[in-house]
């Protein structure tokens, strides 16, 4: 295993990348789809408005778009602190 | 050939396939058994996860909920991102440290993390009342689908079902699901995908439904919006208009939340991430389960819209071209008589689909009777009430491949796609049971010397015996099935998803806050949902009637496992901070989960 400070910067360096993904998880979901589609209603997508189409289709692009990249992103992260398997 | 003999002939060549599966990936070792031998490949395991995830509801029901919705389907998109976007919390908060982990149960995690059995045997109890209030659905499921596409009874096709289930996740294991899920996925995405992308092209023009929902409506000459058009005839006929606000903004919010956190603390889901070779793989399998899951879920909402309209439209032909109430409603004589109406009268006779002329004029008016507006028209005009009376949501699934005529083995798929939703998902849910049985009852606190075989041995009776108890709650279901899946998504909201994520990424709590945390997540949710829906689901046993009004701060029963949550997250945090730390080795343990490297070594013990 690595050394403990080594560790500690990866562990801070993941929790970073995960703080900054579900930011982007809330506002595409709850954010786009729920709380602000009131204030979008000018933004027109196919028929709707923005947020409708978030809250049916959007969101859920975002989501996927998310995850891989938070796979690319800790596989990075752990080949550079050699922690990878 | 008549439909029927279609029909057996495509489920029949499914089910045989599942079989020879069943056959082929025999589970030799209690690895293979709980986790096939964590040698599943990434794409495959997402494959299953998605078969294991997307229940008959998912399959039959959801378009049509999402469609028919009385406040509009906008509402009804919190079961699009919550079904959905609790894969994000799966794939950043759970999967890749609990496969780090590297053993077979979720329960067996919470007892080394929190070095507990009072934990370890609390986290049981949650698993089971959650697993099998959500099995008894999928059973129903089994039932239902079997009797209306094989003409069976409902208890038959039950018994026929538990059968297959038998077969293949007795014998197969965990190894013998995953594989058989696989296939499974591939009948059910082909069987919801080819009636869409016909319903699509010939609505909107474009193949793919996703591009139709905000495409144009092709029969009105493309210059309207297909979702204007949906609003403008379903609010002409008094309905709440289909992309119409939220009735109550707080609720849909917590109701999408506690499906997120519930998606992620579903213990069937979870265990499914225990079956990839690495850590890495745990990542992106998760990206992998969700892009299978998408392919149905983006589909479902045009799914159901399109179907509404085509049904609005068939019950006002004017409204094709125009308004629906300057031309008549449709006849009687004309439902009868037209060979394009061919499905209408099959439904007809399913009872899916119900209709009487209430003031005997031979026309068949379709409107919203509760609208103070409408029934001014109807007084009018002379109508005695809406005249469709029933549109049950399955059929917004069920009746495409006939409306949009296609040929009768694709109507057997819908079927053999239907069965496989439900039979993918219950081979899941028993196998959560069945671990938490033999490997955290059994291996975990009665007999911990028990050997190798003896735990195999121990494991099937635990899978045949979830079977026989599963099967026998689908025959005598308390309460309505749907309302138990409420309280199985509430309570792993509220227990499970709270303390695997506080173990992962909290040192500090220990083994009273993690108890603490669960018992409060639990009576909490359990009791909120009781009070509303009868107590253990018993019809009448209600305290208060469940209706908006009752509600505290107007969450409804279904939306309040997210307070649960947060309880069990403050409970923990409170009661841990006043009792003392976790041991050394404890928090070692927590060190290593969260360093990807070594996992392979892990498995083994």
């Amino acid at each position: 295993m690595a050394d403990k400070s080594s560790s500690n910067a990866y562990w801070k360096a993941n929790v970073r990348i995960i703080t900054i993904s579900l930011a982007i998880w809330f506002v595409a979901s709850f954010g786009l789809g729920i709380i602000l589609r009131p204030m979008l209603k000018g933004i027109s997508v196919g028929g709707a408005d923005l947020g409708f189409w978030m809250a049916q289709n959007g969101s859920i692009y975002v989501f996927l778009v998310l995850i891989f990249a938070y796979a690319a992103r800790m596989n990075k992260l752990d080949r550079e602190h050699g922690v990878e398997e | 050939m008549d439909q029927f003999t279609l029909n057996l002939i495509v489920v029949g060549i499914t089910f045989a396939i599942y079989i020879g599966i069943a056959v082929w990936a025999r589970a030799g070792s209690t690895s293979e058994f709980y986790a096939a031998g964590q040698g599943v490949h990434p794409v495959l395991n997402g494959m299953a996860t998605g078969a294991d995830w997307m229940s008959a509801a998912s399959f039959i029901s959801m378009a049509g909920i999402i469609a028919m919705a009385g406040a509009g389907g906008y509402e009804q998109s919190a079961f699009l991102m919550g079904w959905t976007g609790g894969y994000v919390l799966l794939a950043l908060l759970l999967a890749p440290y609990l496969r780090k982990f590297g053993k077979f149960t979720v329960p067996e995690f919470i007892g080394d993390r929190f070095y507990s059995g009072g934990a370890r045997l609390l986290a049981v109890i949650c698993l089971i009342v959650i697993s099998v209030t959500y099995v008894i659905g999928q059973m129903r499921g089994v039932g239902v689908t079997f009797g209306r596409f094989l003409e069976v009874s409902t208890d038959t096709g039950l018994y026929i079902g538990a059968a297959i289930v038998f077969a293949y996740a007795v014998f197969g294991g965990m190894k013998g699901i995953t594989y058989t899920q696989v296939a499974q996925y591939v009948v059910l995405i082909i069987a919801y995908t080819i009636p869409a992308i016909f319903i699509s092209m010939q609505l909107t023009g474009n193949f793919f439904p996703q591009l139709g929902l905000i495409g144009s409506y092709a029969p009105g000459g493309g210059d309207v919006a297909f979702l204007a058009k949906l609003d403008q005839v379903v609010t002409e006929l008094g309905f709440r208009a289909y992309t119409s606000d939220s009735m109550n903004m707080f609720n849909m919010f917590l109701f999408t939340m506690s499906l997120m956190i519930g998606t992620a603390g579903l213990p069937h889901v979870i265990i499914r991430f225990f079956t990839v070779p690495k850590v890495a793989d745990a990542r992106s399998s998760a990206g992998w389960a969700l892009v299978f899951i998408a392919l149905l879920y983006t589909v479902a909402p045009a799914v159901g819209s399109m179907a509404r309209l085509n049904l609005t439209t068939t019950m006002w032909p004017n409204a094709v071209a125009g308004n629906a109430l300057d031309g008549d409603a449709i006849s009687r004589a004309e439902i009868d008589s037209n060979p394009n109406l061919n499905w209408v009268r099959t439904w007809e006779t399913t009872g899916l689909l119900a209709m009487e002329d209430k003031n005997g004029d031979g026309l068949i008016q379709y409107y919203n009777d509760k609208s103070e507006a409408m029934n001014a028209i109807a007084a009018e005009r002379g109508w005695a009430g809406n005249e469709l009376t029933k549109v049950d949501n399955d059929m917004m699934v069920l009746a495409n491949p006939e409306i949009a005529q296609l040929p009768g083995w694709v109507i057997a798929l819908v079927a053999a796609g239907a069965l496989a939703a439900a039979l993918s998902t219950a081979a899941g849910l028993l196998l959560a049971i069945s671990s938490a049985i033999s490997h955290d009852l059994i291996k975990g606190s009665i007999n911990p010397n028990i050997s190798e075989k003896g735990e195999m041995l121990a494991a099937r009776i635990s899978m045949a015996f979830a079977i026989v108890v599963a099967t026998y709650l689908g025959l005598n279901p308390p309460g309505f099935a749907a309302q138990t899946v409420a309280l199985a998504f509430g309570l792993a909201a509220a227990t499970i998803f709270p303390v695997l994520m506080m173990g992962i990424f909290s040192k500090r709590i220990n083994k009273e806050g993690a108890i603490a945390g669960m018992l409060v997540g639990l009576v909490f949710t359990a009791v909120y949902i009781f009070i509303y829906k009868g107590w253990f689901f018993i019809p009448g046993t209600n305290n208060l009637e469940d209706i908006p009004a009752n509600y505290m701060f107007g969450i409804s029963p279904l939306s309040i496992g997210t307070v649960g949550a947060v309880l069990n997250f403050a409970t923990a945090y409170i009661v841990s901070g006043a009792t003392k730390e976790p041991p050394v080795e404890v928090q070692d343990l927590v060190e290593s989960i969260r360093i990807p490297k070594g996992a392979g070594a892990a498995t083994h013990h």
